[in-house]
């Protein structure tokens, strides 16, 4: 059981550094094919990665702690089936934290699954934090007016907690 | 700036006090997050040449995109291509608002917005490795009718 567990994950790595060759390559071939793109290609993937180079220890040491402390019944009284409508206000809140790219947060959505958090919370997790984070939407209202970002707001909420409901349902079915 | 600084004074005093408590906890947490980080780092960083390779093709077309916006099909594509794209929010936000000062019209700005910050096509093998194949793309394309439906939403009601 556990050997075969080994060699799945040793498969899957051996799958990302597959496609981390491919997208290397395809990186490459875009410098060759369009030169003139090349300069804003590599400062963007440069941006990025000095903004997640900032964080992401930081994310990884909190995630280890996060797993070595807190205990499943707490996460599953916060965040889990029955956590209602308070679970999905901690997700909202957790995710709406200004802290990083949303490429961080899926090592940090992955934990909070294992300990016990519900599906609808975790979407909801996830979703907050691609999309209600407090930086952006103080740039959304300075560039797009109080009401543009009030309306998108109010919708993105209730629809986030509606889709939250809706995965947890199709994942369950599922099992 | 500061949120960085923040984020990482809380995991440093996070860290001296777990391990003035429990020595072994603490070592068994730091081995943890370098499990993961060697699990995760190849997809972080085809994420992150895919997001250089999205922007640095598409970006200066977005103009276009929006500049010739015909009925359903027009709004479907600005959909798409915001699901494509990334871009942070710093860069976003100005540029939807000077499409919304040039004349396109408010749905079709809601849809890009939307579906550039809840969607992401590049970033979908790092959320199918952490989370799996069926919620990453449920996730994915729910999240794509309902940025669908609020763009439309935000075009009638404002």
């Amino acid at each position: 059981m556990k050997e075969q567990m080994m060699k799945k994950n040793q498969k899957n790595s051996k799958k990302g550094f597959l496609f981390l060759g491919l997208v290397i390559v395809g990186t490459v071939l875009t410098s060759i094919l369009v030169p003139e793109k090349s300069p804003l290609i590599l400062q963007t993937s440069f941006d990025y990665f000095k903004q997640m180079a900032m964080v992401f220890p930081a994310i990884l040491i909190l995630m280890g702690l996060f797993n070595v402390w807190v205990s499943k019944e707490f996460v599953m009284s916060h965040l889990g089936e029955s956590s209602g409508v308070k679970g999905i206000a901690v997700a909202f809140f957790l995710g709406a934290i200004p802290t990083g790219p949303i490429f961080v947060a899926f090592p940090m959505a992955q934990a909070l699954l294992k300990k016990g958090a519900s599906y609808t919370n975790i979407v909801i997790f996830l979703s907050a934090w691609a999309c209600i984070k407090i930086p952006q939407e103080l740039m959304e209202l300075q560039f797009m007016g109080v009401k543009f970002m009030l309306a998108r707001l109010g919708m993105t909420i209730v629809f986030i907690t509606i889709m939250g409901m809706i995965i947890n349902k199709l994942m369950s079915m599922e099992k | 700036m500061k949120t960085v600084i923040l984020i990482n004074g809380l995991v440093i005093i996070s860290l001296i006090i777990s391990f003035s408590k429990d020595k072994m906890k603490t070592k068994k947490s730091l081995m943890i997050a370098l499990k993961t980080l060697g699990k995760i780092a190849p997809s972080i960083l085809s994420v992150i040449l895919l997001i250089g390779i999205m922007y640095g093709l598409f970006a200066d077309k977005i103009a276009l995109f929006f500049g010739q916006e015909n009925g359903v099909i027009g709004f479907v594509t600005i959909a798409l291509f915001g699901s494509v794209i990334h871009m942070p929010a710093l860069l976003a936000f100005p540029l939807a608002g000077s499409f919304l000062a040039e004349g396109a019209s408010i749905s079709s700005v809601a849809a890009f917005i939307t579906t550039l910050t809840m969607i992401g096509i590049v970033t979908l093998p790092l959320e199918i490795k952490t989370m799996g194949k069926k919620f990453a793309i449920y996730r994915n394309l729910i999240s794509f009718a309902i940025a669908l439906i609020i763009a439309v939403l935000m075009g009638v009601i404002l």
